[in-house]
């Protein structure tokens, strides 16, 4: 007689749910990759693909016109004696590091006013947010006439208290300024952020700090800035990416429509001279290495800023 | 399951890898099967790329050059030549059957294999390429090679305000740069303010764009004929770049004399010399057309630009038609570049051009086509008793068409034009003196120069 195994009747009900449920997730897993399949293919074939791609056409010299030729590490070696490419980053930093804290205490302050505003803050929410609207090649020659040294509406402003304003938009030295100034033209997108979260800042904690008699100032710093945290963390971070890749206001300034021949040292940022690299003297290869550099960059830089953060963001609902 | 984000990495880049090895440019191969024949009738699409046929000059032209090819599909991708759109079409394997770009991009496209030579397509069709004015030809040639026709001719005439000039004691001689004492002395006279309180601007010597030019007429060109050697530090360059800063210098600086420059309504009736706010500057032909329209009583005076020796040179700028390495229809391209720029075609643009100004009751003043027969024939429309000041303006603009020059195609324009226009600017910007700039300048370069020319060398063998 031949032995047998049975299973006892507990295990095989248990054994049956686990591949019912196993079934259900394979379907339910075909169901959302079915739901994502568009942003999925778009994302390979637009993003992940040329990502790869530049990866590999940064070990070439590669002109578009000519298969690419591979040079192995050249381009990173020019790269790193490039003073070009050393006065680029030496911009784009300078900007960015007075540029993004800048942007975040103004949206945090405006964002502190509209929230005081009561009935009227929708159409000051508006008004404020209309202005990111504007394209970004319309601020870069808008900038050239707010900023003009000698019939701009900023230093005729700086005139009628008074002070003889700067050529912004000659002078090597206040060059970058005028467009750190002018980068506030777009603050709305992130007083909207700090104001929706402003917004969600229990009221009980004003009132207990009230009855403790804290002014203004203490609520700010103590319960409203720690609150939102999360919020100007992720303005601080948005914004700094966005900085390290600041392109557009600078280029039609001082390198495209807005100036043909004229151009200036000063305002020449790291994008700027990939693109340069890239599409007007077609060294693909090298503008390939440019943004793969400007990538490590930014990744080390939001990095470190994720590091920090974990020591001065708090999440509501987070268990420490 | 941990293990499925590395399988899928996996994948990932073993699929980049594999594409990545599909990467190839278009190459610069010609089809040798291409037979050009004026002749043979040509059919099927012919896509235009950088070309707006946007007056009656392009329209008519392209009406002519499609009437030449009845069974031709001519499609235009408006616009000028977008680079980028143009890259992206070449990697695409789908560039455009033809190109209209400018003349100083044609060495670039020629050295990279991106457009192909043209001896073929100008003896299949019968092109008489000495109909084309020497310094259009000589900019579209590249290593001895016809890679363009050319079309159009942009030069530089004398602009200045007569009123301004007289009651500063002078004529438009001082200012015409035959004398740059003079020039430099008219600037003071004329010159009304300085710095921050500028009202009047003396002389706008044109810095950066025009320092080809003046030095030129110091007698040396920025790059040798055979396009390979740089002369952006020659001294008698560093010398024209001085005194071009100079005078502006005498007005308080670049930065005060640009601010004041780019409040001008520039195309508008409230221009600078409408408002006697400049008083003279070297300008393109075109503005003269510019000036007659929206302000045709300004107090105008118009001479050449003239060199320091007092003989009327200019600098040529242009476009030129283009065939693109893997064309799909060079036989229409090649037509369309013939028709396009024939004598023929642009009289009856030129003629387009009478009819509406004297329908809205304007002045002709002249079409600078870079057909020698087209200008001479062009300029016998141009009304005999046109009035002062616009016929001297015309008979200037002839006058320096006739004594352009260029600079010759070499294979790295862009880089050569920015290492010199950035020399320029360092020393506008008060960054660098001329001597140090343009030494960094010319190193520049030349660096670009020499490589690009050793990557096309090393191609020819």
């Amino acid at each position: 007689m031949a032995a047998t195994t049975q299973t006892p009747p507990d295990a095989l009900g248990t054994s049956r749910a686990r591949q019912a449920q196993r079934r259900n997730t394979r379907r339910d897993t075909r169901a959302a990759l079915l739901f994502i399949s568009p942003w999925l293919v778009g994302f390979l074939v637009l993003t992940l693909w040329p990502v790869l791609y530049s990866g590999y056409l940064s070990l070439t010299d590669y002109d578009v016109f000519n298969a690419p030729n591979f040079v192995g590490l050249e381009n990173y070696r020019t790269l790193f004696s490039d003073e070009t490419a050393r006065l680029a980053i030496g911009n784009t930093f300078y900007f960015a590091i007075i540029q993004v804290p800048l942007q975040v205490l103004v949206s945090l302050a405006l964002a502190l006013l509209l929230n005081q505003a009561g009935r009227s803050s929708g159409f000051f929410r508006t008004a404020f947010f209309l202005p990111r609207m504007t394209p970004p090649v319309a601020i870069g020659v808008l900038l050239l006439l707010l900023f003009n040294g000698q019939s701009g509406l900023i230093n005729r402003v700086l005139g009628l208290v008074g002070i003889d304003g700067p050529a912004w938009t000659t002078d090597p030295n206040w060059i970058k300024p005028g467009l750190i100034l002018m980068s506030l033209w777009s603050v709305g997108s992130s007083v909207i952020i700090l104001l929706a979260a402003l917004r969600n800042v229990p009221a009980e904690l004003y009132d207990s700090a009230k009855v403790d008699g804290a002014n203004f100032w203490q609520k700010t710093t103590l319960i409203t800035v720690p609150m939102i945290s999360g919020a100007l963390f992720f303005v601080f971070i948005i914004n700094s990416i966005d900085a390290l890749q600041s392109f557009t206001e600078a280029y039609t300034a001082y390198f495209g429509s807005g100036n043909t021949t004229y151009s200036n040292d000063a305002a020449l940022f790291y994008s700027i001279y990939l693109f340069r690299e890239a599409f007007e003297f077609l060294n693909m290869g090298y503008a390939s290495a440019l943004a793969w550099v400007l990538f490590v960059i930014i990744l080390v830089i939001t990095l470190v800023q994720l590091r920090v953060s974990k020591r001065f963001v708090y999440y509501e609902g987070e268990q420490r | 399951m941990k293990r499925a984000p590395w399988r899928w990495s996996a994948l990932t880049v073993a699929a980049g890898l594999a594409l990545t090895g599909c990467a190839s440019g278009t190459g610069s191969e010609a089809s040798d099967e291409t037979e050009f024949d004026s002749a043979a009738d040509v059919s099927g699409e012919l896509s235009i790329m950088g070309f707006g046929a946007g007056d009656e000059i392009g329209e008519v032209r392209l009406d002519e050059a499609k009437a030449a090819m009845p069974d031709v599909d001519v499609q235009l991708v408006e616009g000028d030549l977008d680079i980028q759109q143009f890259l992206s079409a070449v990697a695409a394997g789908d560039p455009p059957e033809i190109v209209y770009a400018n003349r100083d991009q044609i060495g670039t496209f020629a050295s990279r294999g991106a457009i192909v030579p043209l001896d073929s397509c100008i003896e299949g069709e019968g092109i008489d390429t000495s109909q084309y004015r020497e310094s259009a030809l000589n900019q579209v040639t590249f290593d001895d090679q016809v890679y363009g026709i050319p079309e159009f001719n942009g030069i530089i005439v004398t602009m200045a305000n007569a009123n301004l000039l007289s009651a500063a004691g002078l004529t438009i001689e001082d200012v015409n740069g035959s004398d740059w004492d003079a020039m430099t002395a008219a600037t003071q006279a004329m010159t009304v303010g300085n710095g921050g309180s500028l009202q009047t601007i003396g002389v706008d010597s044109k810095l950066p764009e025009f320092l080809p030019l003046w030095a030129k007429a110091n007698g040396v060109d920025l790059l040798s004929e055979d396009g390979r050697t740089a002369n952006v530090n020659d001294p008698k360059v560093v010398e024209a770049l001085e005194w071009a800063v100079d005078i502006y210098d005498r007005q308080g600086g670049f930065s005060a004399v640009k601010a004041y420059r780019d409040t001008a309504d520039f195309f508008g009736a409230e221009n600078q010399f409408a408002t006697n706010t400049l008083g003279a500057m070297p300008m393109e032909h075109w503005y003269i057309n510019v000036l007659n329209e929206n302000s045709p009583t300004a107090p105008m005076a118009f001479d050449t630009v003239k060199d320091r020796e007092g003989n009327t040179l200019s600098y040529a700028t242009g476009s030129a038609w283009a065939i693109p390495a893997d064309s799909a229809n060079p036989e229409a391209a090649c037509r369309l570049m013939k028709v396009i720029t024939q004598t023929d075609s642009w009289l009856k643009a030129a003629q387009a051009r009478v009819d509406l100004r004297a329908e809205s009751g304007q002045l002709f003043t002249g079409l600078l086509t870079g057909n020698q027969d087209a200008d001479e024939q062009i300029r016998e429309m141009v009304p005999a008793d046109a009035p002062e000041p616009w016929i001297s303006a015309i008979n200037a603009m002839y006058e320096a068409n006739d004594a352009a020059f260029s600079l010759p195609a070499n294979p790295a324009d862009a880089e050569f034009k920015t290492a010199w226009q950035d020399a320029v600017n360092r020393v506008l910007n008060g960054q660098a003196s001329a001597q140090e700039s343009l030494d960094q300048g010319q190193q520049e370069a030349q660096d670009a120069l020499d490589e690009a020319w050793a990557t096309w060398d090393d191609e020819q063998g």
